[in-house]
């Protein structure tokens, strides 16, 4: 599947099907810390995606760019 | 995954309240937590006019979208920073939300109106970016509130800035901040009522908002305050929160009931302060700092954003963070960090 990653903007494929639990964690992302998001709307961390699915993983956290 | 209300498919869940959502159930929980923020907190009566600081980011229209859908006349204040594409950007979300809705947003430009900006102001006072912002943001929406008659300036503060906040602050133990840390600030000596109705919501709430109400906000981050303390204090936060969901709330209104009242105090007295003899605001002298800012920075050529961002000046940058490494050199730097900055802010 197609994953649109953000700050920087980035598209990455990651093999399915996978939980979006299991995405986060294999992205190590905290579940805390971003939204799943397709077709402008949440996909809960249960949501089972495939291959031909296209997502994207959004940061909540406000406050400053990542230092680089 | 199911909905904790009707038992429908749900698009998010909390695990905070150990609950999962629909998105109309998920939409009403938002309007409750700001309802009961802002009854809890008595920060606002029926009929006040609210100015909201607007960002275009999620927080600041999540808040404003919130407070209209709650019945209120709420009005928007933009301040373009001159931060190049970051804030061109930033207005451009600001604006089209209001045109959007009907709504009117103020505008209010430093360098076409104040004749300086964020990064020339960083250049000549040699401090962060995030110290002149937060100055001149908090001295303009101060004034805007007053002059234009508003009852009282509203921010999009959330829980996880008001946790990170507290973190800063309480591993420092600034006490004058921790007296301020609250989620309404009485008006009075030439300040508004500042209030911040989304403590209750986490910013994963908040954007979760803004997506299932098409509110279309800036993603991307300011790039001057990259590597702030503030959002490391919020990735540590976050991290307690994956293993022990709540903690976040437990910390931040576990103070509020338990622990501010003991920092009162501590706070400014702002009885004692005069008046500016530019803009008339509060000042501790002649001027107040965000006229002294202005006077310096307005009388500087203008300096790009890339320059601030420049090696050159990070590394200036990294060697200021290995002086502050030293516990001396931390007491003796704090005015420039970012926490307290908000804190001060609040």
């Amino acid at each position: 599947m197609k994953v649109h990653l953000r700050n920087p903007n980035r598209e990455i494929e990651v093999p399915g099907p996978i939980s979006v639990v299991k995405l986060l964690k294999q992205l190590d992302f905290n579940r805390e810390s971003v939204l799943v998001i397709s077709d402008g709307t949440l996909i809960p961390g249960d949501a089972l995606l495939s291959d031909d699915d296209q997502v994207e993983i959004r940061p909540v956290i406000s406050g400053g760019a990542v230092a680089k | 995954m199911k909905c904790r209300v009707c038992k429908e498919a749900a698009v998010i869940d909390i695990r905070r309240h150990n609950a999962n959502f629909c998105q109309d159930h998920f939409l009403r929980y938002c309007r409750q937590q700001v309802e009961r923020a802002v009854e809890s907190f008595d920060m606002l009566q029926p009929g006040d006019r609210p100015l909201v600081a607007v960002s275009g980011g999620k927080d600041s229209l999540a808040v404003w979208d919130l407070l209209c859908e709650l019945g209120y006349d709420a009005d928007g204040l933009y301040v373009g920073l001159g931060i190049g594409e970051y804030s061109d950007n930033s207005a451009d979300y600001a604006r089209n939300f209001a045109n959007e809705r009907g709504l009117t947003l103020i505008e209010i430009d430093l360098r076409d109106d104040h004749g300086y900006d964020v990064p020339t102001a960083a250049a000549v006072t040699k401090r962060v970016p995030c110290s002149a912002c937060g100055l001149s943001k908090r001295h303009l929406f101060d004034k805007a509130t007053l002059d234009g008659g508003y009852d009282v300036l509203v921010t999009g503060h959330n829980l996880d800035d008001e946790a990170a906040v507290l973190y800063g602050n309480v591993l420092r133990w600034q006490d004058a901040y921790l007296a301020r840390q609250r989620p309404v600030l009485a008006a009075g000596h030439g300040f508004p009522k500042k209030i911040k109705p989304l403590v209750k919501l986490t910013e994963r709430e908040t954007a979760a908002y803004c997506v299932l109400r098409n509110i279309d906000y800036l993603v991307e981050e300011c790039p001057m305050a990259a590597g702030n303390k503030h959002l490391m204090y919020k990735n540590a936060l976050n991290e307690l929160e994956l293993q022990s969901p709540g903690s976040k709330a437990e910390f931040y209104f576990g103070f509020l009931a338990r622990a501010a009242e003991r920092f009162e105090h501590e706070r400014d007295d702002a009885s004692s302060l005069g008046t500016c003899n530019e803009c008339g605001g509060p000042a501790e002298s002649d001027l107040c700092a965000f006229c002294r800012l202005a006077e310096r920075a307005s009388a500087s050529e203008p300096v790009p954003v890339d320059f601030i961002l420049s090696p050159k000046r990070s590394g200036s940058k990294a060697r200021r963070k290995k002086r502050a490494a030293s516990p001396a050199a931390e007491t003796a730097e704090p005015q420039s960090s970012h926490h307290q900055e908000l804190g001060a802010a609040q």
